[in-house]
């Protein structure tokens, strides 16, 4: 009797403590300045590491790959300006394991794109890709991601337009490439090659992440393109009638369309007093370049998978 | 082998099921449906290779520690409990005794790995929804690591024929990182001079080679393995593990056990 009274008291301070141990450091939590261990990398070299993983380096990139994930998408998430770690870290990754193709082809599109959307490091996302394509030179993949960073940071169609040929040859390569090496060669209109480029990357990826950029990135193009054709036609009307159109269906009227230009949510685009298009939701394009409204601030990144 | 090595490996065997040995699966699918189900939340695109490069560190060291804490009891804890002399005073011979306790050991971390290796493919199963011929490679992986743990279990044994067993695990677990160097020990005797680059090269020899029997990142991206290394691989773990038996029966064979 005695013995089961003890394990009655003992199963109670259990709980007790285990639940006041919890509650404690959740007020802990709260009165602590937040950590900050998430930007602090405490080995950067990639040798030592791979030393110190004792031959489990394929673990050790897994993990130091999902910090590097969880890194950018924290920083991303706050709209970051900037993002000191990403570089190494995809540095150690790839060290550990110069295999792992997704560090190369989403480490490439968290390097290059600039601030917001990514660390504005296009010159570091080259020479990833090419560790990358010296590790693994039979995934064409690899080619298309560095003739893709090539093309949209650097503009340099010099270099794409090589890498997606060196890329082609490589067998099963998907046969895009072919096509936009020649659209480099030729420099041809800007929103055609992106829209290329963004559709073969919808098309030959599974990965629900990167078809998911892949088509917020066509519907930014699409904006684009077609608050571009708006501004000519505003433009145009200004020349003929000496003034801005009153609104959009006075444009309409004078470009002799019977509709009024829609965004890819279906919204009709917008046209300020001064003759500027504009979205009407912005948020809902978190790439678009035109069409912005003045002093616009983006919110955090939000994806929507209408086409 | 003689029925009396047997006996005594299935001795092994059982003691080690009795101190629990086995709970240490239960961590294992904790930690490995843990991954699975979780790594695609935190992580992008590496399921299949978070799954196959934790299953098989996990099974590698999960074992290596069993061997080296097991291993270093076998024979000071029969000292210790005295039972030692009533094995001894039978018809056993003290190599058999210290081969038997090999044997048990061994067969102990087998059946431990046969149960991990399927939670391993459960888990691959899980995230992949199919097999593709080149998971038959992680077999390969798995039959290395077996082979790692027979030198581990040997290495063992031999320093608890002669050494405390707190000083044997310090001993295997420094042979266990050093033979995980050994690769970088050979590139040092190569950049080396004089009798530095003699020794070097002695110690790279003589430290077992873990670095080649891990192939776990290879098979991590469906790499193949070459049928020539699975051979030498074998053959090369037969003759260390053998090499490290006979230096413990020899220790084992002069110890005075007054």
């Amino acid at each position: 009797m005695t013995s089961r009274r003890t394990s009655i008291v003992a199963a109670a301070c259990l709980v007790v403590s285990l639940t006041a141990s919890i509650l404690l450091l959740h007020h802990i939590d709260e009165i602590r300045p937040r950590a900050t261990i998430a930007d602090v990398l405490y080995i950067s070299s990639p040798k030592i590491l791979k030393r110190a993983s004792l031959g489990f380096d394929g673990l050790m990139a897994c993990i130091y790959w999902t910090r590097t994930v969880q890194y950018f998408g924290h920083r991303h998430f706050l709209r970051s300006h900037t993002y000191h770690e990403l570089a190494p870290l995809l540095e150690i990754t790839t060290a550990l394991d110069p295999h792992m193709v997704p560090a190369y082809e989403f480490g490439a599109s968290f390097l290059a794109p600039a601030p917001p959307n990514g660390a504005g490091e296009p010159v570091r996302a080259i020479e990833l890709m090419q560790y990358g394509i010296q590790h693994n030179p039979d995934n064409w993949h690899l080619y298309y991601d560095l003739g893709f960073v090539y093309y949209t940071e650097l503009k340099d169609y010099k270099r794409a337009a090589a890498v997606f040929d060196q890329g082609s040859r490589i067998p099963n390569a998907h046969p895009f490439l072919k096509i936009l090496a020649a659209q480099m060669a030729e420099h041809a209109s800007e929103y055609s090659t992106a829209r290329m480029l963004w559709t073969a990357t919808y098309e030959s990826s599974s990965d629900t992440h990167i078809r998911q950029n892949a088509l917020e990135h066509l519907r930014a193009i699409r904006v684009d393109e077609d608050v571009t054709n708006l501004e000519q036609a505003v433009a145009r009307f200004e020349q003929a009638n000496g003034r801005a159109p009153a609104n959009l269906w006075e444009l309409a009227a004078a470009e002799h369309l019977t509709e009024l230009a829609v965004d890819p949510d279906g919204a009709p685009y917008e046209l300020s007093f001064d003759g500027r298009v504009q979205v009407a939701e912005p948020d809902n394009f978190p790439f678009i370049t035109k069409g912005l409204p003045p002093g616009y601030k983006p919110g955090p990144p939000k994806f929507h998978t209408k086409g | 082998m003689s029925a009396r090595i047997l006996y005594i490996a299935s001795n092994t065997f059982r003691e080690a099921v009795r101190d629990r040995v086995l709970y240490n699966l239960i961590a294992f699918a904790l930690l490995l449906s843990g991954a699975a189900i979780f790594v695609s939340q935190i992580s992008i695109e590496i399921e299949r290779l978070v799954v196959v490069n934790l299953g098989l560190t996990a099974v590698s060291l999960f074992g290596i520690i069993i061997a080296i804490f097991i291993g270093i009891g076998l024979v000071s804890k029969e000292i210790e409990k005295r039972t030692l002399y009533t094995v001894l005073s039978r018809p056993v011979r003290r190599w058999e005794f210290i081969v038997g306790k090999f044997f048990g050991l061994a067969g102990t971390l087998a059946v431990n790995t046969f149960f991990m290796a399927i939670g391993v493919f459960g888990a691959l199963l899980y995230v992949t929804r199919e097999f593709s011929k080149p998971d038959a490679f992680i077999l390969v992986a798995l039959y290395f690591i077996v082979l790692q743990f027979l030198i581990i279990c040997s290495l063992a044994l031999l320093f608890s024929s002669f050494s405390t067993p707190l000083l044997a695990a310090v001993f295997a677990f420094s042979l266990f990182v050093i033979g995980s160097f050994a690769d970088d020990l050979r590139g040092f005797a190569s950049m080396a001079h004089g009798a530095a680059r003699w020794f070097a090269t002695a110690a790279a020899y003589l430290v077992p080679n873990f670095s080649s029997l891990n192939v776990i990142s290879a098979v991590a991206h469906q790499q193949p393995v070459s049928l020539q290394l699975i051979v030498q691989n074998t053959l090369y773990a037969l003759f260390y593990t053998a090499m490290a038996l006979s230096g413990a029966v020899l220790i084992f064979e002069r110890r005075n056990l007054k």
